[in-house]
């Protein structure tokens, strides 16, 4: 079991859109025994948008916190680097690796911290939050903490692009489990469905397809996900990104009319559903902050949808 | 390394009054001359300690330039000679002749390589000039040192052996075995065949496969000069060129081969009463029983028991209503694996190839969705002796009512394989000519590019057009059950970028047939270094060269035919086959191979009997007379890998052609004057 | 060339030992596929690898090389069963007491290369000319090549020693 606490890096949708998610993760990390930190005067790591104008600037940004989470680490040993927006996740994941491959990228950079009075020495492992739930920590212990376990409740894990792309380091790039072998811990019942990590237009969009740049494209691609899952019976969609979360949530109604399919589907972050089972406090874990959340209060499993009453 | 007799002399020309050497720069038209500056070189040469004549020419090797090097030894002006050139594995061979033919003896050559090494490697032509001036001086240095050399021969052994049954084995055994030679036909398959033998019709023609396959499979069983070996395989293989002893095994079939007569009676009386095991031959669409002969027409024609699932070996519980059955008392359950070990001259390699894992891209769906199906599965499909016997049909029986073939699954491509695997757009198009012609489907073909480049190939793909196979040129993202829309519901999409529309399409299908590439067999390491051949990068057997000796290999005695070779369909197989039997005929009818020259021997005066070099040669070419206390080298065993002599303490082991002496002074040459 | 010149413009000069099977077909492929690499390694064609005798390297770095590279087939594919094994053996010995002299052990290499692997030949010689010039020329006295009176390594151990 892991005792230790995790530097966590936040990111700026943690403050906002994401706040569920931070909320939910840090409460369920506490209740099994470790801890997420907040890395101290991080700043933002550029996401997908700022390597779109300049590949080099944006990887200082992101190396910036890197450097800082080694300073402030209490040993010398390897430093593991939480970041729970897959954004996030992968705009630091990236950096780490080129600062490792060593060559006229990884020397401007180093450049770059050194002006700061920072530098750089590899000891990083930037992870996903979920990838040490699996783990480290690992599933038994998740499945000592449950008290209510969420026994007839269908849950469509759906992983996005940047958790297994394009670096694939704790699942599978094609068909991950990660999520759903989290949430069948707790006595959900992941459903299978073909549109895991198929693009739900969020790169595209900043502030969902209503604000965004390409509307329309988001739209229909968010639209895609929810009707399939809602298809094959998922009460709930489970998400890893606050993006993708929020994507998937807050449009609804816009796509029920554009597509003529009712949709009231809850679209939440899976800690959530592990700190739910867990029987930590609603509030603790950001559940007020959603558009809908719906458990089924019903057991055993019944075989077609039935009228899901407010928890 | 295999040189005609003609023109070896055994007497050289004196070298009294010490070495005259000739050098000879080619510029190989400008692959060498367009960096190196060979005026520069050839003045170089002259400079050099018993350089008695330096010239250059735009091409060594050919006629006039070997004439150069022959008119300088006739006319006595020159007794050694350095050619720098190209690689020594291209040329040592023809420059060491054209020194024969010059009346001395051929080992009193060295080749520089400042083509391989130099002209075609070094970006600065000064640069480049250096190097090729310091390995020129490497090679006078060497050269001058040089002995002579008796070329010496071995016998070829009679007899040849073919490893591999499918069309490129069979070809090449009926050739040999038609030309006197006694061959033995070893296939690791209880029947020989190949792949060949699963498909239904082959390209272009659309001939039926087993009715071309199967006369040749039936000339093999009959033919007096083959002994086939099925259900066998090689396990040792030792020797050398001319003379390889091979071991090999046989597996137990349970049956008496020369009793059984294929009446198969014993399969419909097996205790169990329908097949239960996946059918290897059926690609796993249909279940065997554990008595079971792969295809009806199976050669030889006689059963096998699986001992894996057969309940007499599981249990040793079984009526045996097979041995009851049976009225040629056939069965033998005690049989074992046996071994026999033959010799041979030369031998062929026709070890095939496997089709690529489609599970490997599970963005396909091969085995997610049960309708992804192999275009192997589909030809067992089409065959009247298959699964389905002929019909092509889902996996619950129903007809498909589209059908979209993907092409370049496997091939092609940065995270599986690079290469083109050569006959799928082909078979691809066969494949949608029968699939529509057995269902009426509509058939969709999703393309990179079209390769169609054989005899007859691009009017098959114009035929096929014609027929209205529709043509989607884009590589496919991937296959899904999701439905966009209702005319989605309960198919299979296929996504695909149309790029000749410029658009995204989603193609909803019953039935998706991936066109599968060509890899190397699983084994192809263990195989080669069994035989002492290599493989290339991508697991492919390698060949001497890969545009002027495409079916032998640097083993002399290996030959090489059909896929185990590189990806290619059955015209080129075939032709391949019957030039290895060829290049084998051609060795066993002359009878000899002449030898490595470069043998180990020990000089008896310096040897103190320390014994270090007789363990150390790996082919116990070393022997120790213990009342003389010296080592000996058997210089007909030896193989000349020099191991002996760069351990030998006092020196006494020495190499011919790769002396101390000559290596020291090669050393010296290479450092001392630039 | 003067010390000083030579010392300037470092040009490491390196003799290469090939096995014929392996390394040196593969430098023949890096050739054919036109791959360009340093032209500081010469090399010189034995039938394998285990035929290097350890007095080959010694008389390499004594007529003036700086580096010695041998190139053998991987462990397990020698041409001749164990060849290269007996390459391995030696030259791990060699490498110890080289260094005992003063001759850095990055001077001597061991590289295995198969056939196919043009490209390791053409990296191996980028590298090894790189790490050598990093180290500078070696210069163990040789008439030809050094001016009387600039000692060389071993000279200074043996001051050592005796002093």
């Amino acid at each position: 079991m892991s005792t230790q606490r995790y530097v966590y890096y936040p990111g700026c949708s943690a403050t906002g859109v994401g706040r569920g998610f931070t909320e939910s993760l840090d409460a369920v990390f506490e209740h099994l025994g470790t801890g997420l930190d907040e890395l101290e005067d991080w700043n933002c790591c550029g996401a997908t948008a700022w390597p779109s104008v300049d590949e080099d600037q944006a990887f200082a940004l992101s190396a910036r916190n890197l450097a800082l989470a080694e300073d402030r680490a209490p040993d010398d040993g390897p430093v593991d680097v939480l970041a729970s927006c897959t954004g996030c996740y992968r705009a630091l994941l990236k950096a780490e690796h080129v600062l490792n491959e060593a060559g006229p990228k990884a020397e401007k950079i180093g450049g770059a911290l050194e002006a700061i009075g920072l530098d750089y020495e590899g000891r990083t492992r930037v992870r996903h939050p979920i990838d040490i739930l699996l783990n480290e920590i690992g599933l038994d212990r998740i499945r000592e903490a449950v008290v209510r376990p969420l026994t007839g409740l269908k849950v469509a894990c759906y992983y996005g692009c940047l958790l297994v792309r394009p670096f694939a380091t704790f699942d599978d790039q094609h068909n991950p489990t990660s999520m759903d072998r989290l949430v069948a811990a707790v006595g959900a019942e992941p459903i299978d469905w073909p549109l895991k990590t198929r693009c739900c237009g969020g790169s595209c969009y900043c502030g969902g397809p209503v604000i965004g740049a390409m509307p329309e494209a988001t739209m229909q691609l968010s639209y895609a996900l929810l009707r399939e899952a809602t298809k094959r019976g998922a009460d709930m969609i489970a998400t890893i990104c606050p993006l993708c979360q929020f994507n998937l949530e807050g449009f609804q109604g816009r796509m029920s009319k554009r597509f003529g399919r009712p949709l009231d589907v809850p679209s939440v972050f899976v800690s959530q559903i592990l700190g739910i089972a867990m029987g930590i406090d609603e509030k603790r874990l950001g559940i007020q902050r959603l558009l809908r959340w719906q458990l089924p209060d019903r057991e055993p499993v019944p075989a077609e949808g039935g009228v899901h009453a407010r928890a | 390394m295999l040189e005609p007799e003609a023109g070896l002399t055994t007497q050289p020309i004196s070298t009294n009054g010490g070495p005259r050497i000739g050098v000879y720069v080619c510029h190989c038209g400008l692959n060498i001359a367009g960096k190196v500056d060979i005026e520069a070189v050839v003045e170089f040469a002259s400079t050099l300690p018993d350089v008695a004549v330096a010239r250059d020419y735009k091409f060594m090797c050919s006629d006039p330039g070997q004439e150069l090097i022959e008119k300088d030894l006739r006319e006595g002006l020159v007794n050694r000679v350095v050619v720098a050139s190209c690689s020594p594995l291209m040329h040592e061979a023809t420059f060491r002749r054209a020194t024969a033919e010059g009346g001395q003896s051929p080992f009193y050559f060295q080749m520089a390589s400042i083509r391989e090494h130099v002209s075609w490697v070094t970006a600065d032509g000064a640069e480049a000039t250096e190097k090729a001036k310091a390995l020129v001086a490497g090679a006078v240095r060497r050269v001058a040192l040089h002995e002579y050399l008796e070329p010496r021969r071995a016998d070829v052994r009679p007899d040849v052996m073919v490893v591999g049954g499918g069309i490129a084995g069979i070809h090449a055994a009926l050739t040999m075995a038609d030309a006197g030679k006694h061959v033995y036909l070893v296939e690791r398959e209880p029947t020989i065949g190949g792949h060949m033998a699963k498909f239904d019709k082959t390209f272009p023609t659309l001939d039926c496969s087993a009715c071309i396959l199967t006369p040749k499979m039936s000339a093999v069983r009959s033919n007096p000069n083959i002994t086939l070996w099925t259900y066998s395989d090689v396990v040792g293989v030792e020797g050398f060129t001319g003379d390889f002893t091979v071991r090999v095994r046989h597996r137990p079939r349970y049956v008496k081969a020369d009793l059984c007569t294929g009446c198969l009676e014993c399969i419909e009386k097996c205790i169990h009463k329908q097949g239960k095991f996946d059918d290897e031959w059926n690609e796993g669409l249909s279940k065997r029983k554990p008595i079971y002969i792969p295809f009806p027409q199976a050669t030889p024609a006689v059963v096998v028991v699986d001992p894996e699932t057969c309940i007499w070996f599981k249990t040793g519980k079984c009526p045996q209503t097979c041995i009851e059955a049976c009225e040629r008392d056939a069965f033998d359950f005690e049989q074992t694996e046996t071994f026999d070990e033959v010799k041979v001259g030369a031998m062929v390699l026709a070890t095939g190839f496997k089709t690529f894992d489609a599970a490997k891209m599970p963005e396909y769906g091969y085995g997610l969705y049960p309708n992804v199906y192999t275009s192997l599965e589909v030809e067992r499909l089409l065959n009247a002796a298959g699964p389905t016997s002929g019909e092509v049909e889902l996996r619950d029986g129903s007809k498909p009512k589209v059908v979209g073939i993907i092409h370049c699954v496997g091939s092609r491509d940065a995270k599986h394989h690079l290469w083109c695997s050569k006959v799928c757009c082909m078979y691809s198009l066969k494949l949608a000519h029968m699939v529509k012609e057995r269902t009426g489907a509509e058939v969709y073909n999703f393309y990179i590019d079209m390769r169609t480049p054989g005899k007859g190939y691009e009017e098959f793909y114009d035929k096929i057009l014609k027929e209205g196979v529709h043509m989607v040129r884009g590589r496919v993202a991937g296959v899904t059950d999701e439905a966009a829309s209702p005319e989605e519901e309960d198919h299979l999409v296929i996504r695909a970028e149309d790029t000749l529309i410029g658009s995204v399409r989603r193609i909803p299908v019953d039935m998706v047939i991936l066109a599968v590439g060509i890899e190397p067999q699983p084994d192809a390491q263990d195989v080669r270094r069994l035989f002492n051949i290599s493989c290339g990068g991508e697991g492919f057997f390698t060949e001497r060269h890969p545009k002027l000796a495409p079916v032998s290999t640097f083993t002399d005695g290996v030959f090489l035919a059909g896929a185990c070779q590189g990806p290619k369909d059955i015209p080129d197989t075939v032709a391949q086959a019957g030039a290895a039997a060829a290049e084998v005929l051609a060795m066993v009818d002359r009878g000899f191979v002449m030898l490595e020259a470069n043998t180990a021997h020990i000089e008896d005066e310096v040897c103190s009997g320390c014994k270090t070099c007789v363990g150390l040669c790996p082919f116990s070419a070393i022997s120790f007379n213990e009342e003389r206390k010296k080592a000996y080298v058997n210089e007909v065993v030896c193989k000349g890998c020099g191991v002996c002599v760069g351990a030998c303490p006092s020196g006494a082991a020495q190499q011919h052609l790769f002396t101390d002496a000559e290596i020291f002074s090669e050393i010296e040459g290479v450092l001392a004057y630039v | 060339m003067s010390e000083q010149a030579r010392e300037d413009t470092f040009e490491p000069r390196i003799v290469a030992f090939f096995c014929n099977w392996c390394t040196y077909t593969a430098a023949d492929l890096a050739g054919i596929s036109r791959m360009q690499y340093a032209p500081n390694v010469r090399v010189i064609r034995l039938m394998c690898s285990g035929r290097v005798d350890p007095q080959f390297v010694l008389a390499a770095f004594r007529n003036g090389a700086d580096g010695v590279l041998i190139g053998g087939c991987h462990p397990g594919d020698c041409h001749y069963q164990e060849g290269n094994y007996n390459a391995l053996r030696r030259i791990e010995l060699l490498k110890q007491t080289l260094v005992g002299f003063g001759i850095e052990e990055d001077r001597l290499r061991l590289e295995w290369i198969s056939a196919s692997e043009g490209d390791r030949v053409q990296k191996v010689c980028n590298e090894m000319t790189e790490r050598i010039r990093a180290l500078g020329p070696l210069r163990l006295t040789t008439p030809s090549r050094v001016e009387a009176g600039a000692p060389g390594p071993a000279h200074e151990l043996v001051e050592q020693v005796t002093s």
